[in-house]
C-alpha cells in the first residue's frame, strides 16, 4: 500500500460556529455544491442521547435540582437541568470580565447547533421602519439594506425552517410564509379578551415550530418541551435542520472542540488560515481557507477579530474603522405575572402545546407618541406546566403551614398563573461595548472580552411602560398585581440576560464607520464575512434569530456568487 | 447513568421518533423504572443522615405533605445532603434544633413525642409571623423542609397525578377543551 503525502488541504470556505448563522451558511453553500469546513467550539450533538425530551423529573434521583441540590442555592444549569443547551452564563476556564460599574451576563452554548438547540424559537420579521431607525426618528443609524432586500430571504427562511403564524397586516409585524398556529390555551383566550379591550393586538405566535410535515421533519407533537430539544426535529435548530442534513451531502468537514483563536492573514491582507485550539489536546492547529465566514456569535466573533492582530491591523482584523466591539446592544427585558381567579378550579386538561405561547402581542404604538423611542413586543406565559423543582415555591411561601391545607392550596394554585415578558429595542450608546481585556486570558491562552454596559432613559422609560401595560392587562383579566415600589434599575433585565446580543461588527455604507459592507463582507478583508448578529445595525423589538438566518442566507448567496466570479 | 435509566431513555427516544407517546404507556415505563430503582436495595439506608435523623425527617415530611413517602421525600433530601455539606448542615442542624426544642418543652424528642405535642411545635415553626429569636432557626429549617418535601412529592408520579398534570404526551392535534374555556370565561370579567 502506498502512503500518499499531501500538503494540508485548503478549504474553499471555513465557517466558524455552527449556530443559526454558521448552520445557515453551511446549508446554503453545500446546497450549491461548495465544500466547507465547519469549526465548532463544542462537541458533537446527539439529540437522541443528549435531549431530555419527555423525561419526567422522577427519572433522575435529584428530580432536576441537580447534584447536591445546586438549584436550591442558585447554582446549576441555567434554565434548569432539562434544558437542551450545553453552556451557561459562566463556562469553566473560559471567563469574561465586566468593567467596574457595569453589569453584563454572557450566555454561551458550546455544542453543534449552539444556542439554537434550546432557544425560544420566536421568529419575528423586522419591520420596514426597523431597518431605517435614523430616518424615522433621528436616533441611531440606518441599515445599509431595506426591508425589500431582506424580505425574499425571510420568505426562504420561513419556508425552509417552518414558522407558525397568521396574516395580520400589521406594519410593526410583517406577515410571512406561515404554518398554522395551534389554538390559544384557556389563559391565552382570557389574555386576548383583555388585550382586545385595551386595544392591544394579540395574534397567533410566530414560532419556529412545524405544524405540518416539512422537508422530512414530522409535525409537532405538542409536548411543550421545545427548550429541552426536540428529538424528531419538529422545531428549528441549526444542528438538526441544517448541519446534519448538510453533512449527508459529504461536503462538510466538521471539526468539533475547535476554539478559534486567530485569523491568519497574508501580505495582501487576506485571511489564509484559521488558527484554533484543539480542546482535546490543548494544541494549536491551523486550517487553510480561501474564504472565511465568522459566525461564532456576536461577541465571540468580535473577540476573534480583535484578537487577530498583525502588521497593518494592530487593532484587530477588519477594524480600520475602530468600531469593532462598539454599538453592542441587548434587548430590554421585564416580566410580570399574577394569579387569575377565573382559572381557579378549571377542569384539568393537557395544555402543553408548542414549547412557547400560542399568542403574542406585537408592538402597537409604532405610529403613536410615547415618552421613549421605539417599542417592545409581549410574550405570554401560563398553563399547566409539568411540575418541577420550585413549581410551588410561591404557594409554599404565601400559604405557609403544612398538611392537607397546603396540599389543597397547591392543587388550587396549579395552572392559575399568567406571565408577561416584554422584549424591547435598546438604543446603542457609547458606554456599551466590548473590548479585549489586556489582563486576562482563558485556559487556552486566548485573551478574553471585557464588557461595558449601560441602560439609558430610553430603556428605563420603556420598561416602566411595560409594567403599566402588563398591570393593565392583568387587572382587566380580574387578576391583582402586588404593587412593589422599587427603582427602575432593578426592574430592567441585566445586559445580556435576554441573550439577544447584536451589533459590535456592523454593516454599513461607509467603510470609515462600518467594518462590513451591505453583504456582511469585511471592507478591509475581502475574503472575510460575518454571519451572526454582529453585523446588525440596530436591535429592534424582535428576537434576532430569524434575521440572523435570513441575513446569513443572503451573505452565503453573495459569497457563492463572488466565488463563482472569482472575486474572492 | 444507570442501565435502567438508559433503557428508559432509549424507549422514550424511540417513542418520540415513532410519533405520539401515550401518557399511560409512558407513565407505566417511568413508574416501573422508578419503583425498580427504589426497591432494588430493600430498605433505604440513609447516606448523609443518621438513622434517627432520617426517621425524624421522614415523619416531618409526611406531616408536611401527607403521602410524601410516596414521593420518597426523605430519601430525596438525604441523597442531596450526601452530595452537599451545606445541604446536610441545614438538615442535621435543623433536626437537632427540633429535637432539642421538643425535649425542652415536652421532655421528649420529636419522634417519641405525642402527636399533639408535635402539632403544637409545628404550628409555631410553620409560620413566619411566629418569628422570635428562639424560634427563628426552627422557622428557617421548616421553610427548607416544606419547600423540598413539596418538590419531592410533586415531582413524583404520585404527586404529578394528584395535582392533575395531564401533559407530557404526544398528540396529533392540539385542542383546548371547550368546557374549560367556557368555565374560565364565565368566571372572568368577560362573562
Amino acid at each position: 500500500m502506498f502512503q500518499i503525502t499531501r500538503s494540508a488541504p485548503v478549504y474553499d470556505v471555513v465557517i466558524i460556529g455552527s449556530g443559526a448563522g454558521g448552520g445557515t451558511v453551511t446549508k446554503v453553500l453545500t446546497d450549491l455544491g461548495i465544500n466547507v469546513a465547519l469549526l465548532e467550539a463544542g462537541p458533537m450533538l446527539n439529540p437522541a442521547k443528549d435531549f431530555k425530551e419527555h423525561m419526567w423529573p422522577y427519572q433522575v434521583p435529584h428530580r432536576g435540582a441537580m447534584d447536591g441540590g445546586a438549584s436550591y442555592f442558585g447554582h446549576g444549569r441555567a434554565f434548569g437541568f432539562f434544558s437542551a443547551h450545553a453552556g451557561g452564563w459562566q463556562l469553566d476556564g473560559e471567563p469574561y470580565t465586566v468593567a467596574e460599574g457595569s453589569k453584563f451576563n454572557w450566555f454561551r452554548s458550546r455544542i453543534v447547533g449552539g444556542r439554537t438547540n434550546h432557544y425560544g424559537r420566536i421568529s419575528l420579521r423586522y419591520a420596514d421602519y426597523d431597518l431605517k431607525p435614523y430616518t424615522r426618528d433621528g436616533i441611531g443609524t440606518d441599515w445599509p439594506i431595506s426591508y425589500e432586500d431582506i424580505a425574499p430571504y425571510y420568505d426562504k427562511t420561513e419556508a425552509f425552517i417552518g414558522v407558525t403564524g397568521s396574516k395580520e397586516g400589521i406594519r410593526s409585524a410583517p406577515d410571512g410564509v406561515f404554518q398554522k398556529c395551534p389554538p390559544p390555551r384557556v389563559h391565552e383566550v382570557l389574555i386576548k379578551k383583555a388585550a382586545d379591550k385595551l386595544g392591544i393586538p394579540c395574534i397567533p405566535n410566530r414560532l419556529a415550530v412545524i405544524t405540518q410535515d416539512t422537508n422530512g421533519r414530522p409535525a409537532c407533537h405538542y409536548c411543550g418541551q421545545c427548550g429541552r430539544g426536540c428529538i424528531p426535529a419538529s422545531n428549528y435548530s441549526s444542528s438538526q435542520v441544517q448541519v446534519f442534513p448538510a453533512m449527508k451531502t459529504g461536503k462538510v468537514t466538521l471539526i468539533t472542540d475547535a476554539m478559534a483563536r486567530e485569523l491568519i492573514t497574508n501580505s495582501e491582507g487576506k485571511v489564509t488560515a484559521v488558527s484554533y485550539i484543539d480542546k482535546n489536546t490543548r494544541t494549536e492547529k491551523q486550517i487553510k481557507c480561501r474564504t472565511v465566514v465568522v459566525a461564532a456569535s456576536c461577541c465571540e466573533s468580535t473577540r476573534l477579530l480583535l484578537n487577530s492582530k498583525g502588521p497593518g491591523h494592530e487593532n484587530g482584523l477588519a477594524n480600520s474603522s475602530g468600531t469593532v466591539g462598539k454599538y453592542l446592544t441587548d434587548n430590554t427585558g421585564f416580566s410580570l405575572g399574577a394569579r387569575i381567579p377565573a382559572l381557579e378550579g378549571m377542569p384539568r386538561h393537557d395544555s402543553d402545546g408548542m414549547g412557547g405561547a400560542h399568542l403574542y402581542m406585537p408592538w402597537w404604538l409604532w405610529d403613536k407618541k410615547t415618552d421613549f423611542p421605539r417599542g417592545y413586543h409581549v410574550e405570554l406565559g401560563g398553563g399547566y406546566g409539568m411540575p418541577g423543582i420550585g413549581s410551588f415555591a410561591g404557594v409554599c411561601a404565601q400559604h405557609e403551614g403544612y398538611g392537607d391545607s397546603l396540599k389543597k392550596a397547591i392543587y388550587e394554585d396549579f395552572g392559575t398563573h399568567v406571565g408577561f415578558s416584554g422584549r424591547g429595542e435598546m438604543i446603542p450608546n457609547k458606554d456599551t461595548y466590548c473590548e479585549i481585556d489586556p489582563d486576562v486570558v482563558d485556559k487556552y491562552g486566548i485573551p478574553v472580552l471585557k464588557f461595558h454596559f449601560k441602560w439609558t432613559d430610553a430603556e428605563y422609560k420603556q420598561v416602566e411602560h411595560m409594567e403599566k401595560t402588563f398591570t393593565d392587562i392583568i387587572e382587566t383579566m380580574g387578576g391583582t398585581v402586588v404593587k412593589r415600589d422599587r427603582p427602575v434599575e432593578s426592574k430592567i433585565s441585566v445586559g445580556g440576560d435576554i441573550i439577544h446580543e447584536v451589533g459590535a461588527i456592523r454593516m454599513g455604507n461607509d467603510p470609515k464607520v462600518a467594518p462590513l459592507n451591505k453583504y456582511c463582507q469585511a471592507n478591509d478583508v475581502k475574503n472575510l464575512f460575518v454571519a451572526d448578529a454582529a453585523p446588525f445595525v440596530s436591535n429592534p423589538d424582535k428576537n434576532p434569530t430569524l434575521t440572523i438566518v435570513a441575513l446569513a442566507w443572503r451573505t452565503a448567496d453573495y459569497l457563492a456568487e463572488e466565488m463563482r466570479k472569482g472575486n474572492v | 447513568m444507570s442501565l435502567s435509566r438508559r433503557s428508559v431513555l432509549a424507549r422514550i427516544a424511540a417513542a418520540a421518533m415513532a410519533g405520539p407517546v401515550g401518557l399511560e404507556a409512558a407513565q407505566h415505563v417511568h413508574e416501573a423504572a422508578a419503583a425498580a430503582a427504589t426497591t432494588a436495595g430493600g430498605l433505604y439506608k440513609p447516606k448523609a443522615l443518621t438513622q434517627h435523623e432520617f426517621d425524624t425527617l421522614k415523619m416531618l415530611c409526611e406531616t408536611i405533605v401527607p403521602g410524601a413517602s410516596k414521593g420518597s421525600a426523605a430519601e430525596f433530601i438525604d441523597l442531596l445532603s450526601s452530595q452537599n455539606p451545606e445541604m446536610a448542615q441545614i438538615y442535621t442542624g435543623g433536626i437537632a434544633w427540633l429535637d432539642d426544642e421538643m425535649r425542652r418543652q415536652y421532655q421528649s424528642d420529636f419522634l417519641a413525642a405525642k402527636p399533639e405535642q408535635r402539632t403544637e411545635m409545628l404550628d409555631k415553626i410553620a409560620y413566619r409571623k411566629n418569628r422570635t429569636a428562639e424560634l427563628a432557626p426552627g422557622i428557617r429549617f421548616f421553610d427548607w423542609a416544606r419547600r423540598m418535601t413539596v418538590d419531592a412529592y410533586y415531582t413524583s408520579a404520585a404527586g404529578i397525578k394528584e395535582v392533575g398534570y395531564k401533559g407530557n404526551r404526544g398528540t396529533k392535534e392540539f385542542k383546548v377543551p371547550q368546557e374549560a374555556i367556557d368555565y374560565a370565561v364565565k368566571r372572568s370579567p368577560f362573562a
